[in-house]
């Protein structure tokens, strides 16, 4: 009997002890005098509320123990088919018997046909007996924890019982804990990256990680293999980041997204912007897997072309320039969409005053609008380029990994995102340098796009205010 | 003596030629100016149009495919299955385990020369058959079993054939038995059922989309079940029960980074918690869905918290004045007026969640899997980690392949982003 369907029997019990309940609380309405909200049985709550207290109390407790049990079923099973092992061949050390356990897993489950160490076989058996007589001890717990938790809710029902107040103490506790999970989550960002960083830090040194020019991130496998000292300077990756998303890909982006947005919001009639925006709009949902492939497969090769025709003669197929290039058009909406509630937000007396002047239409926007506009616009900017830096699919299929120190657009470079990807997708053990050099590559990033983000966030809501 | 200096002065001669150029100076700049503008949006949406032609030329031959009449016998000594097998309550176990590969080998042979044209998991249709009608066993029949890469390209006419055999990727004696093929009338180009049926292959001619549509749907049902009971809690708490403490501060500073965090991080996060610390089971959609949904709940937070914002406090006013609870006021009629708005805004975070890809590489999704994925534990893959996994193949036939795969993306993309601005236009108020 897994978990799941003990947990699947005990909400069918709430959804009993709901019933049961709310019958209950109908009854209590018919007695006499408790139909009204006049004499002394009058009923505090309605019986839905009876029914909801009654059926949490049967569901909370029993799904708590559930839950305790199953995380630290693993570990108390494991111990007792531990004990089982002879004790001549019983694996010593913490780490042969996780190993262990995964074997006898893989062989319950039937992903190994045969296990490699021969105590595994019985092992497995003693494994699946324990499993379900323990299970079925905690069905039978949580079973016996329902029953008693909805007797005493039930006991409980009486006219003058506050059943309503009980059960909005629970939804305003499940409120409470769901909104726990934004901070659980940025915790578990930045104490993953940090715990993983550090363990990197202990192996590479981290002045060297954020001065050093070099990156080969093999390392040797064996102790006389050549060319793989494994360097972890990460300055070529950093530059090839700032090169791509916050250098090329703004050169196309600003320009265009701005100019856009000036279009949409100054000139264009009502019902071409109600064609031209979500057009817009559909650039911004396009997947960014699909960006790379059309970079990969259209733009690298025209951009390969125009470099040899320019007498280049090493022009790689992987630039940093189509990689920008595409990235800068991926970004123009999101470009374009915060120049335009800049844009918007500056009063329109502002605009009328100029053009009461006698300024034109365009002399009113780049004198007046744009000017007023700026910080927003710059904001605006701000949460581009952490885009632009984040963005991983397309800077993976054209950008290329050769970590090359250069100002070159034609040539390859590559970025912390593209890194990060080919460090963890290959095989390689958890603990090497290679694979921790890819957190430590994270918390960099993380933390760089969180100082951009809450820079831009506090510039653009300052710019709002100020033309409250 | 301001007023007097301006007095003075003779009034401004308009038709002047000098002021004329000037004004036409003026008058030119302006409609440059705008110009730009309009040139801006046009590029951006010959940008689109230029992108979605690529990916139709190349993708809508991806959906047919090429195949070969060959003539097989059913030999049950030749597949190695007892007749009276087939009759028994295990017929289909019994058929399962066949050897169509030798039965397909004396089909091909039949070829003779062209024998060399048919793909190697050709064997595949062959079982499917002989399963769905097991009458066939003994008998001879003529059946369309699909060609190799090479040939279905053939027929799609990929190859520029005036080159030289060394540039243009396949060989002469792949052109003269497709020539043959073809005057015999033993080929035919059709609409491909292994696409929309299969799962992830090797070989171009015998992969499909549906294993991955499935990894996808598996992922999102993870995500959404997640994702959106927890992204409205926190939005009605933030927006309407949370007092303004350091506290709550804490929370929105969080949502509001959560959701510019680059999706790469969640899955660093998903790799180093999910898998390395919970030993959850790699290339899973349920991991996948819950790295997803970290990434998603935040936009959904946003969201509703905009919608519920919008539902005016006289509503409130109303309900609290008769009577009701702060929660009942709430839950009973705040939610519903505000939930089209919620709603929206959670298929716009499930539309990125279906064609983000970073995260899902990070936590095994692109490992590859040949078989559809039927639970929540199996290993999958996702659509947009399948457009990632092809594009990266050398084999010439999965350029259309990967091109067909964006296109399926593309298209439930359209239908959650219009299902978004239909509920949008039809049940949203204004107050």
């Amino acid at each position: 009997m897994s978990l799941t369907f003990i947990s699947l029997l005990l909400i069918g019990l709430a959804l009993v002890g709901y019933f049961i309940a709310r019958a209950k609380g109908r009854a209590l309405t018919a007695l006499p005098g408790g139909t009204a909200r006049t004499g002394t049985a009058a009923v505090h709550s309605r019986p839905a509320y009876h029914g909801a207290f009654v059926a949490l109390w049967v569901a909370l407790p029993a799904l708590a123990l559930l839950a305790g049990w199953a995380v630290v079923s693993e570990g108390v099973i494991a111990s007792r088919v531990l004990s089982t092992v002879p004790a001549a061949t019983r694996p010593a050390t913490q780490l042969d018997r996780d190993a262990f356990m995964s074997e006898v897993r893989g062989v319950v489950n039937g992903e190994i046909e045969e296990a490699f160490n021969p105590d595994a076989n019985p092992a497995a058996k003693v494994y699946v007996a324990t499993k379900t007589n323990y299970n079925l001890l905690a069905g039978a717990a949580a079973a016996a924890l329902a029953a008693l938790g909805g007797l005493w809710g039930y006991s409980r029902l009486r006219p003058d019982f506050r059943a309503r107040t009980a059960v909005e103490k629970v939804v305003m506790w499940t409120l409470i804990l769901a909104s726990l999970v934004a901070i659980l989550t940025t915790f578990g960002i930045v104490l993953s990256l940090l715990f993983e960083s550090i363990r990197f830090f202990q192996k590479v040194s981290i002045v060297e990680f954020l001065t050093g020019t070099t990156w080969s991130p093999q390392t040797a496998i064996r102790a006389d293999q050549v060319g793989s000292s494994g360097s972890f300077g990460a300055v070529p990756l950093f530059w090839g980041t700032i090169f791509i998303g916050a250098i090329i890909a703004m050169i196309v982006a600003i320009p265009l997204g701005l100019m856009a947005a000036i279009y949409l919001t100054q000139y264009a009639h009502a019902r071409a912007r109600r064609i031209l925006k979500p057009l817009l709009e559909i650039l911004a949902g396009v997947p960014t897997v699909v960006y790379g492939f059309f970079a990969a497969l259209v733009v690298a090769p025209a951009v390969r072309d125009f470099a040899v025709s320019l007498g280049m003669t090493n022009a790689s197929s992987e630039s940093a320039l189509a990689a920008g290039l595409v990235m800068g058009i991926m970004i123009i909406p999101f470009v374009s969409s915060m120049a335009d509630d800049a844009i918007t937000a500056v009063p329109q007396a502002m605009r009328d005053g100029s053009l009461a002047m006698g300024a034109t239409t365009s002399e009113t926007i780049r004198k007046v609008l744009v000017p007023a506009a700026l910080p927003g616009i710059v904001g605006g900017v701000l949460l581009a380029v952490s885009r632009a830096i984040g963005e991983t699919m397309i800077v993976v299929m054209a950008a290329g990994l050769a970590a090359n120190l250069t100002a070159n657009p034609f040539q390859s470079v590559t970025t912390v995102t593209a890194q990060i990807v080919q460090l963890l997708t290959g095989d390689q053990e958890f603990d090497s340098a290679k694979t921790l050099s890819a957190f430590a590559l994270g918390l960099v990033l993380f933390v760089i796009t969180l100082l951009l983000n809450i820079y831009a966030l506090a510039v653009v809501k300052r710019y709002r205010e100020a033309y409250e | 003596m301001n007023s007097a200096q301006v007095a003075s002065r003779p009034p401004t001669d308009w038709a002047s030629p000098k002021m004329r150029t000037r004004i036409a100076r003026r008058y030119r700049s302006e409609s440059i100016f705008r110009n730009l503008g309009l040139f801006a949006l046009v590029l951006a949406a010959s940008f689109l149009a230029f992108l979605l032609f690529t990916v139709v030329r190349d993708g809508w031959q991806g959906f047919l495919s090429t195949d070969v009449k060959i003539s097989i016998t059913y030999d049950p000594a030749v597949l190695g299955i007892d007749p009276a097998a087939t009759k028994g309550p295990n017929a289909q176990a019994a058929l399962q385990a066949g050897d169509f590969q030798a039965v397909m080998a004396a089909g091909v042979a039949k070829l003779g020369d062209e024998a060399d044209t048919v793909s190697e998991g050709a064997w595949l249709v062959l079982r499917k058959q002989l399963m769905e009608d097991p009458a066939l066993l003994g008998k001879t029949v003529s059946v369309w079993v699909p060609a190799k890469s090479t040939i279905d390209l053939l027929a799609k006419g990929k190859f520029d054939l005036s080159k030289p055999e060394l540039e243009r990727g396949v060989s002469d004696a792949d052109v003269a038995h497709f020539n043959d093929l073809k005057k015999a009338g033993l080929l035919r180009t059709g609409f491909s059922r292994i696409f929309i049926t299969g799962a992830d292959s090797t070989s171009p001619e015998l992969a499909g989309i549906w294993g991955a549509t499935v990894g996808s749907l598996l992922t999102l049902f993870v995500t959404l079940s997640l994702a959106f009971p927890v992204g409205v809690l926190s939005a009605i708490y933030l927006e309407e029960f949370a007092k303004r403490n350091r506290w709550t501060d804490l929370i929105e500073v969080s949502i509001n980074n959560l959701a510019a965090v680059p999706s790469i991080i969640y899955g660093l996060l998903g790799l180093a918690v999910f898998l390395n610390f919970l030993d959850m089971p790699r290339s899973a959609p349920v991991v996948g869905g819950l790295t997803l949904a970290l990434m998603t709940f935040p936009v959904i937070v946003i969201a509703g918290r905009v919608a519920i914002k919008s539902v005016p406090p006289s509503i409130r006013d109303a309900a609290l004045g008769i009577g009701a609870s702060k929660v009942q006021v709430v839950f009973q009629h705040v939610l519903p007026l505000a939930l089209p708005g919620i709603l929206t805004g959670t298929i716009i975070g499930m539309a990125r969640a279906l064609g983000e890809t970073a995260p899902l590489l990070m936590i095994g999704m692109r490992a590859f899997v040949s078989d559809t994925p039927v639970g929540l534990t199996s290993p999958a893959t996702a659509l947009p980690v399948q457009v990632f996994l092809w594009s990266d193949d050398v084999a010439r036939g999965f350029v259309e392949k990967t091109s067909a795969a964006i296109m399926v993306l593309l298209v439930f993309l359209l239908l959650m982003n219009s299902l978004a601005i239909y509920l949008r236009n039809k049940y949203e108020r204004r107050w």
